[in-house]
């Protein structure tokens, strides 16, 4: 029988907020243990919480940029538990009136552009950290608490159950992260856990409507990992149904070690949150007029930056579409662009050199030296015919790495082209000479054989050569 | 009289014209406290220390010769659930028995900007659930006009100390009648003003859409100049009305001459006390010949309010309380097992009976599957309460009731019933659940204890009912009597 995978996602990202959301201590990531904290923070007996406004402003921006109903009323609630990373043993969060409801996302697949509804963004205060002492959890003899991050302000964001495979799921993950930055309401870096994902996944008969009985992942730490653990899930669920069995409802943990899911609790087992209004805040009422200025204050979005890219600049989709991933990378394209008007070059330049070495690398864009002023100059020496494309590859390398400016580089490694005759023709001579056969061969038909001739004068001059005046000298003496 | 007897505007005035020092006069109330403090019991912790340097500071601006304010160096105690920088904060319990707050509550600071002289933090109920100051981790108050009966609660100590001289004003804290039923039994004047009028902010949270701040003091003038100071809006308390600052001394005027008065008869049946009826009744009449308009009226919802009250607040302690779990301060067991076990333990061994009933109700209450049938549907109620008030005041200035429906009970009388404790709110109960101000003033006083009569007013009607209260005042004598002690 052949299975369809239904998946929806839960998506907490920390707001880039200066401030905590009922508090004044920072949300300034690390910190030594508890230096971020004050008494309202802490949950003291007798603190009182009071909105910051920013949050309310970043929650609603994201509502809009994701396409949400921003609410006129919402209110937030008390879920209770007891953990010690949780001082006042209930989180502030949103229940049944969230700010955002029914937005969505749209994903590129292979076969065109599909649709991922949003069920409701709401904001909530972050918990602490709990450092466990020696061995395994269960039996650490100690665990500290560090409340540094306790009333981070957070949106969570919940899917529809529309994703139908691991790989959308990543789309759609790398897609929320991407609008998310654009509109800066957090930075999402997924290692520092600014940016948390948890999935909800079944599998059922193809054909079938009804939903089959999910499982809720944690611990999904990566892309990949959401990926693989996604994968691997649903291989499972699939297993356990083909040998007749019953998937169980229950919240399973990726172990990314051993490429596995772990069952952590049973639906038996699940807490009872008991949510109630938090007499302590006012219901929020969000004016109409204030929405609309958040709506006209947005930033161009990755699709209509895309569409823009195409349009203006003539690029392939493929290339707008990584172009425009980060607002950083799509400003640092059209940054080139202004000062070298060749967007398909500066285009193959970025997507190909520039984000290879990121990715070698490990560096984020805005953590590096190099900028689109280093990049103009190196591609107008390029043009101008100063040092070859070969070269310029070498040159953009000694920049991104130690910053200097690109004819600072040829100027000191001696890396001009040489495009003048008188230096080229004995090198040129000399190659025909020893290269006997590929000039039979070229001579013979196989237009092949002159790369072969090429290649070795560059080589001769170390890539300096300039190679239409050495296929030309060639061409003039065979 | 002794200086302990007197009132705060007696006692600035005395201050101002150099007549007593702050420091002679904070001596004079420690003396007290030490003379009767074994058989009250009012504080849990004194600060005498504190409160003598606090004095010398408001002598040496007397002596500079700067104007203080009419709050300047008067002895006053403070109900234990209210945070005092650095000073034991315990709501009387054992789970904060040692707990020092990092920082002050919003009255606190005001008080301070006022130059306040604390003796000490006042006994209470534990986490100010209880109407007779019984289940105090720290033992009972004992009311002063009558040693073998309680003085109310959950303010009891607050109340107490003020009726004895063992301070001068308090502050306590109302959630179902927790100022004006220990008023009344110690023959004070306890107002509860419009919640939102006076900041929680560190107040330590029993039911926080009900829980208000209020002053008791021994007549009417003293009150509203403790009002004038701790009023006001706060932004650290997201239900803090936002106002201008108003003049609570304006509304001491003696004139009720066209003040409509209604008398809601739900507060005068069966269960209330003919000596409580009677000397109720004949305030409303003394006032009435005062040339206020009295007549009876109906509020069909009352009968309600107790049970709504018995849902919505214990559903917001439980999730008040449960910060208390051991881990970061107060009582932590040490024989915990495991983490579970500890949090099991420490509020097992930290809480008392009746904290622990009303923790268990409320999360019965809010459980998945309960919260429709009780929480949303008491929410409901609550409005009927609230709105069936406000239909009312359309029709009169001031609502008067009797504040307790019996005159002091003996310790003991009722700690195995509760049911019998929780009645002793019920004429108090209604006004926190709408909302709105009430004022105990004495009114009687018979060979078991003092009688109080409740004067309700509309949302932010505070200088209405003051005004009422002061005039009844001018015309008694009941606010001068002290407790043979």
């Amino acid at each position: 029988m052949s299975y369809e995978i239904v998946i929806g996602l839960e998506v907490h990202v920390e707001l880039a907020t200066k401030s905590k959301i009922f508090c004044g201590c920072t949300t300034e990531f690390g910190g030594a243990p508890n230096t971020h904290t004050c008494p309202i923070c802490l949950g003291m007996p007798g603190v009182l919480p009071v909105l910051n406004k920013s949050v309310l402003e970043y929650a609603t921006r994201a509502g809009l940029a994701l396409k949400c109903e921003i609410a006129e009323f919402s209110k937030f609630d008390r879920k209770n538990y007891f953990y010690p990373d949780l001082p006042k043993a209930y989180q502030i969060s949103q229940y049944d009136l969230p700010i955002c409801t029914q937005g969505h996302i749209d994903i590129q697949l292979g076969d065109g552009i599909k649709k991922i509804g949003i069920t409701r963004i709401h904001m909530e205060e972050d918990a602490g950290k709990l450092l466990h002492g020696e061995g395994a959890l269960d039996f650490a003899d100690y665990s500290l608490v560090d409340l540094n991050r306790t009333g981070v302000p957070l949106i969570e964001i919940v899917s529809e159950p529309d994703i139908r495979s691991p790989e959308e799921a990543r789309l759609y993950l790398e897609k929320l992260k991407s609008i998310l930055q654009y509109i800066e309401v957090s930075d999402c870096k997924m290692q520092e856990g600014s940016l948390r994902c948890d999935g909800n996944i079944s599998v059922r008969p193809v054909g079938q409507k009804e939903f089959g009985t999910k499982t809720e992942l944690k611990n999904m730490n990566s892309f990949k990992a959401l990926e693989k653990a996604l994968e691997y899930e649903a291989k499972r669920q699939i297993e356990v149904l083909e040998d007749g069995g019953k998937i169980k409802q229950e919240t399973r943990r990726w172990d990314e070690a051993r490429g596995v899911t772990i069952a952590m609790r049973g639906k038996e087992e699940a807490h009872d949150y008991r949510y109630f209004p938090d007499p302590d805040l006012v219901p929020i009422i969000i004016d109409r007029g204030w929405v609309a200025e958040i709506e006209n204050n947005l930033p161009e979005l990755p699709e209509a930056k895309k569409e823009r890219f195409v349009n203006q600049y003539s690029l392939p989709e493929y290339d707008a579409d990584i172009l425009t991933i980060s607002r950083r990378l799509a400003d640092f394209y059209e940054e080139i662009v202004n000062g070298f008007n060749n967007p398909k070059v500066v285009s193959n330049w970025v997507m190909g050199e520039l984000l290879r070495i990121l990715k070698d690398e490990g560096k984020e864009l805005e953590e590096i030296t190099l900028t689109p002023g280093h990049m103009i100059e190196m591609l107008q020496l390029i043009e101008k015919g100063t040092i070859s494309g070969k070269i310029a590859k070498t040159v953009f390398e000694e920049m991104f790495y130690t910053g200097k400016r690109a004819a600072e580089i040829v100027e000191e490694k001696g890396l001009t082209q040489i495009s003048d005759e008188g230096a080229l023709v004995a090198i040129v001579e000399e190659v025909i000479a020893k290269n006997q056969k590929s000039v039979e061969d070229y001579k013979n038909g196989k237009e092949k054989a002159l790369g072969a001739i090429v290649g070795q004068v560059m080589k001769a001059t170390k890539g300096r050569a300039n190679p239409e005046m050495v296929n030309k000298l060639i061409k003039e003496r065979i | 009289m002794k200086l302990y007897d007197l009132t705060i505007h007696e006692l600035h005035d005395k201050l101002v014209k150099k007549e007593v020092s702050s420091e002679e006069l904070t001596k004079a109330v420690l003396d007290r406290v030490d003379e009767v403090e074994n058989s009250v019991h009012s504080y849990v912790t004194l600060t005498k220390e504190l409160a003598l340097e606090q004095a010398r500071q408001v002598d040496k601006k007397i002596a500079a010769g700067e104007k203080i304010s009419p709050l300047a160096g008067i002895p006053a105690a403070i109900k234990d659930n209210m945070c005092t920088k650095g000073v034991t904060t315990t709501c009387s319990s054992k789970i904060l028995h040692n707990f020092k707050p990092p920082y002050d509550a919003t009255v606190v600071n005001k008080l301070n900007g006022n130059d306040l002289v604390m003796v000490g933090k006042a006994n209470m109920d534990e986490f100010a659930m209880g109407s007779s100051t019984e289940t105090s981790y720290f033992g009972p108050t004992r009311n002063p006009w009558n040693l073998k009966a309680v003085p109310g609660g959950s303010s009891g100590g607050a109340s107490a100390a003020v009726s004895c001289g063992e301070a001068i004003y308090s502050l306590g804290s109302d959630t179902g009648g927790s100022i004006r039923q220990p008023a009344a039994f110690c023959g004070v004047v306890g107002l509860k003003p419009t919640y939102g009028l006076v900041s929680r902010f560190g107040l330590v949270a029993f039911a926080s859409s009900l829980d208000q701040i209020g002053p008791f003091t021994k007549d009417v003038t003293d009150n509203a100049l403790v009002m004038n100071a701790i009023a006001g809006h706060d932004n650290l308390d997201s239900t803090s009305i936002n106002l201008q600052p108003e003049d609570y001394t304006k509304s001491l005027v003696n004139d009720v001459k066209g003040l409509k008065i209604g008398i809601p008869k739900e507060y005068f049946i069966e269960g209330i006390e003919p000596e409580v009826r009677e000397n109720v009744m004949k305030g409303i009449r003394l006032l009435e010949s005062l040339g206020a308009h009295c007549e009876e009226t109906s509020l069909p919802h009352t009968e309600h309010a107790l049970p709504v009250y018995y849902i919505i607040a214990p559903c917001e302690a439980s999730s008040n309380l449960a910060r208390y779990d051991g881990v970061r301060y107060g009582f932590s067991t040490e024989e915990a097992e495991d983490l579970i076990d500890s949090y099991k333990k420490s509020r097992s061994q930290g809480f008392g009976a009746e904290v622990k009933r009303r923790i268990m109700l409320g999360t019965y209450a809010l459980s998945s599957g309960y919260y429709d049938a009780y929480y949303l549907k008491a929410q409901k109620v609550r409005t009927l309460i609230k709105n069936e008030f406000e239909e009312a005041f359309k029709k009169y200035d001031v609502l008067i009731t009797p504040t307790a429906p019996t005159v002091p009970f003996e310790i003991g009388a009722k700690t195995e019933d509760p049911l019998a404790m929780y009645m002793s709110d019920i004429c108090t109960i209604p006004i926190n659940i709408a909302g709105i101000p009430a004022i105990s003033i004495p009114c009687g006083h018979t060979s078991t204890g003092p009688i109080g009569m409740q004067i309700i007013g509309k949302s932010l009607a505070e200088s209405t009912i003051l005004r009422a209260a002061y005039t009844f005042e001018q015309n008694t004598d009941f606010h001068k009597k002290r407790p043979n002690l």
